[in-house]
């Protein structure tokens, strides 16, 4: 025991007498890692950035008392002690290096992922997108009418104990004063300042700038013009010219109704969301309300939907697996041929392969549709000299046109995980396979295919569900169509679940963002399941390593 | 020994500025008030303005700065986003207080409850009619109108030098001068009735009736009798008649037709005018020549600008609308930035100096108003696929029948 320890301590003195002789390599390293470990620089780096975030933090949960967020208040002094507590202390180094991945996979992941869900099981959309005091305060606002007829009254804002008065000078020059509570009277004793009355012994008059700070308060006022409210009620929108008023809707907070002034039909808050009346009519706008499930039973049993629902599904289906075998073995094809050594120029032809992945899609998209049209495109004017084909207009032929493009924009990057793959088989497997006498066919399909698919299969699963959202080409490219004009919503023979989901939701002037979220989170599981699925199976082909 | 890395650290500060900046919006989000009181002396007044028209609105915005020490910060936005943006973003207190838009925009902002009634006082008189009628929605003005935009045909004068008295007669003028295609009108594949509007109107065929409150949305009159007289007139003209409609023609080939001067009238709007003049043709503004004995009406497009339903400054902002925006000079400097016609009559007429504005001013007392109201998105759903339809060769009548069915089903959802 002694002699070890001994021996251990002699060879320490040995290092720090005899320093091993490096590289100049190994001491660049270890300069780096010198100066990257200690030092006063780092700590003081290191406090800066905590102080500005505590900083930072104490601001934001000041604002947030303010608005009485405790939730996220909660959630920003967790957080903050969290990742204190993390780079303060000395042996927390996996936690150091896992905090601004998770804290960025919280934000830009499980957020999005969260909050879709959420806006799933929502009304929210046109005539539901705010609070219900929102959608009251709008509805009064909209259902005032200006009495026919009546003329601009002149109007200054004055104050007395805290209340707000309108003083009125109508067109004749007969001025009057009045507030919420008491409907405008006559005074005789103003001061006028030319035809406009300005000031009133007793009150006093708010200045143009104090009139900004009382904005709500101003704008909100109804002064009655006489005890009958068919009269209406003065009110001024800037605070110097007023305007006689009836309103439309009565609203009872207590009983949670509005009531229609002119046609007596009550609209009760019944929990749609919306002021609804006995017969169904809603007053727009409502609110945001949870609607459960709706959205989803909605997304797979609405009529109107389910019909197209199935064709766009299957044509999603056939749109996604074709691409994904097409662009594969166009690219497979294509790496074998430039991997052969006998072949000349393979980089420059590389080089020209990978054009159409260096193009942005939706730009490659757009051109191609100008190419493709009818009567005026490039491929029937030039190359087919003056053909009649209806390559985006024919339901068939678009669907055609669609893989075609499809096969141009995603063949590059199949060719060139290929030409990565083939490239790390090794050679000497050919040469033994060779040497036992298969030939070259036999060779490629069960040799190279089998220990490429290996580190391809995941690729393509990845590649099926980038196809199965291709948004970008469907819309830029046909936009969907041709329509089917049989069908009772804007869907058109090229749609796929996605750009359908975008039409039933966007087109139109009714957006339904909890119907296209639900329908996002359809398209997610469904693509979840397949790629599972599709996971589970290739780890089949890894046996043959 | 620990090894301390600096990129650590830095991720680390990214991670939570991001993580507090999210953590503040998420809380303006679900929070009504907006934490951005104004001061108690004077506040700011947010307005978005398409990024064209920035520079046209400084000096209104910095006059009325001065008078009332009310700032206005002018926010240039996308025009294709604008509308999406300020409905998402008002309820939430963060939107802006005034927004420019289009007035066929009232009926979405208002079934969101994101705008709130203008009061135009007196002044309404002062505005062109047209203006005054499109700015108004359910009984209440909603816009402040800045310009009226309606399309015309754009004739090349060099080759056609004088106006055509009908339809008929410009195609014989254009084939006289020996131009295969004389006319040229945008449309693609989904058609586009917004330009074939005037047409339709000729026949007598309107969307919505309209009543006292404005369009009807209860009153269909799109598949009445001159609808399917206009359908079967369209179909005459389509791929089976002369082929003047054609939905290959996208906006891009009916501009470079009239650029090239393959084609000598071209239906478009105000905004191709510039392109047409610096290619050096020489453009003459005429009326939509008619297929029938009356006037072929074009929509009208209002352009204004809406009071958000959730401003904290509500008093400014009316101030700043009615009594800045509505005045010749921010009219004229508007109209200055964009060619369109000024809403306000005295800046109209001033504009009208230039012929090819006093062109498009006198199509323009001929348009209609395009309707605002909701039902309007049903009806522009199915309206260019049928008519895209008639013009490949469909069945006229039953195609524009089945269109006229399936804008009624849609409003009744």
């Amino acid at each position: 025991m002694s002699s070890t320890t001994e021996n251990v301590s002699t060879g320490r003195e040995a290092v720090l007498e005899e320093p091993p002789k490096l590289t100049p390599k190994q001491r660049r390293a270890s300069n780096i890692a010198d100066a990257a470990s200690g030092g006063i620089r780092v700590i003081l780096v290191k406090i800066v950035a905590l102080g500005l975030l505590d900083a930072l933090a104490l601001t934001a949960i000041f604002i947030l008392l303010g608005q009485r967020e405790w939730l996220v208040i909660g959630i920003v002094v967790v957080a903050t002690g969290l990742i204190n507590w993390v780079y303060l202390g000395k042996r927390k180094l996996p936690a150091k290096y896992l905090t601004p991945g998770v804290i960025f996979l919280l934000i830009f992941q499980v957020f999005v992922l969260g909050y879709t869900a959420y806006i799933g099981f929502t009304n929210y959309g046109t005539g539901h997108n705010g609070t219900k005091d929102q959608a009251v305060s709008a509805l009064m606002s909209s259902a005032l009418e200006r009495v026919e007829d009546s003329p601009t009254y002149a109007v200054t804002v004055l104050e007395r104990a805290g209340t707000l008065n309108l003083l009125v000078t109508d067109p004749d020059g007969e001025v009057s004063v009045g507030n919420a509570e008491t409907p405008l009277s006559p005074v005789d004793n103003a001061e006028f300042d030319g035809d406009k009355a300005v000031a009133l012994d007793g009150y006093e008059t708010l200045s143009f700038q104090e009139i900004l700070a009382e904005s709500d308060a101003i704008t909100a006022l109804s002064v009655p013009a006489s005890e009958d409210p068919n009269d209406g009620a003065l009110r001024t929108p800037d605070g110097s010219s007023g305007y006689l008023y009836v309103s439309t809707l009565e609203y009872d907070e207590a009983a949670g109704t509005m009531t229609d002034t002119t046609t007596g039909t009550v609209y009760t808050d019944n929990g749609t969301g919306a002021f609804t009346a006995d017969d169904g009519e809603q007053l727009l706008p409502g609110w945001q309300i949870v609607v459960g499930a709706d959205n989803f039973v909605r997304a797979l049993t609405d009529e109107s939907i389910r019909g197209p629902l199935v064709y766009v599904t299957i044509w999603t289906f056939v749109f996604a697996i074709v691409s994904v075998a097409t662009t594969f073995f166009l690219g497979l094809f294509l790496a074998i041929v430039f991997n052969d050594m006998r072949m000349r120029g393979r980089k420059f032809y590389r080089v020209l392969m990978i054009l159409p992945y260096a193009f942005p899609s939706f730009l490659s998209a757009l051109v191609w549709a100008g190419m493709m049209n009818e009567s005026f495109g490039f491929i029937n004017q030039v190359l087919l000299g003056g053909a009649d084909v209806p390559w985006l207009t024919d339901p068939t032929l678009a669907k055609v046109s669609i893989l075609i493009v499809n096969l141009w924009l995603g063949f590059p990057y199949m060719f060139l995980v290929c030409t990565g793959a083939l490239q790390s088989i090794p050679e000497e497997l050919q040469e033994a396979a060779t040497v036992d006498g298969a030939r070259p066919w036999a060779v490629f399909r069960l040799i190279k295919l089998p220990l490429l698919l290996v580190s391809v299969a995941p690729l393509l699963i990845a590649s099926f569900a980038f196809n199965f959202n291709n948004f970008n080409l469907i819309y830029m490219l046909t936009n969907g169509g041709p329509r089917d004009a049989s069908a009772p919503i804007p869907v058109g023979y090229t749609d796929i679940l996605i750009s359908m989901v975008y039409k039933v939701a966007f087109t139109g002037e009714t957006r339904d963002y909890g119907l296209a979220s639900a329908f996002s989170i359809i398209i997610f599981a469904i693509v979840a399941i397949i790629a599972i699925i599709s996971f589970r199976r290739t780890k089949a082909l890894e046996d043959l390593n | 020994m620990m090894v301390k890395k600096k990129g650590l650290l830095a991720a680390l500060a990214v991670a939570a500025v991001a993580t507090l900046s999210l953590a503040g919006c998420a809380s303006g989000d679900t929070s009504a008030g907006s934490s951005d009181k104004p001061s108690a002396s004077a506040g700011t007044l947010t307005v978005w303005v398409d990024a064209e028209r920035v520079d046209a609105l400084k000096g209104a915005a910095a006059a009325y700065t001065e008078k009332t020490g009310v700032e206005v910060k002018l926010v240039s936005k996308d025009n294709s986003t604008t509308k999406n943006d300020f409905i998402q973003q008002v309820p939430t207190g963060k939107g802006p207080d005034i927004v420019m838009g289009a007035h066929d925009w009232a009926g979405e902002l208002s079934a969101n409850g994101v705008v709130a009634p203008l009061e135009l006082g007196d002044s309404a008189a002062d505005y062109l009619p047209v203006a005054i009628d499109a700015a108004t929605y359910e009984g209440s003005v909603y816009l402040l109108p800045y310009a009226v935009e309606n399309i015309a045909v754009l004739r090349n004068a060099d080759i056609i030098p004088e106006p055509a008295a009908n339809f008929d007669d410009m195609i014989a003028k254009g084939k006289a001068a020996g131009l295969a295609q004389p006319f040229v009108v945008e449309q693609g594949a989904e058609g586009n009735p917004y330009h074939l509007y005037p047409f339709q109107t000729a026949f007598g065929a309107p969307v919505f009736g309209t009543n006292d409150q404005g369009y009807d949305p209860a009153d269909l009159q799109i598949g009445n009798a001159g609808g399917e007289q206009f359908a079967t007139w369209l179909g005459s003209q389509g791929k089976n008649g002369t082929g003047v409609f054609n939905t290959d023609i996208d906006g891009d080939i009916a501009k470079q037709s009239f650029l090239d001067g393959t084609a000598a009238f071209w239906l478009t709007g105000p905004w191709n005018v510039g392109a047409a003049v610096d290619a050096g043709i020489n453009v003459a503004i005429d009326p939509v020549p008619s297929p029938t004995a009356e006037i072929a009406s074009p929509f009208a497009g209002v352009k204004g600008f809406y009071l958000s339903s959730e401003s904290k400054n509500k008093v400014a902002a009316n101030d700043f609308l009615v009594n800045y925006i509505g005045t010749e000079d921010v009219q004229l400097e508007l109209f200055k930035a964009g060619n369109v016609l000024p809403a306000l009559t005295a800046a109209a007429e001033a504009a009208s100096s230039d012929p090819i504005i006093a062109g498009f001013a006198a199509v323009g007392d001929q348009a209609v108003p395009m309707p605002a109201i909701p039902a309007m998105g049903a009806v522009w759903q199915y309206w260019g696929i049928a008519e895209a339809a008639i013009i490949n060769g469909a069945d006229p009548v039953a195609t524009w029948q089945k269109l006229a069915a399936d804008v009624q089903a849609a409003i009744n959802k």
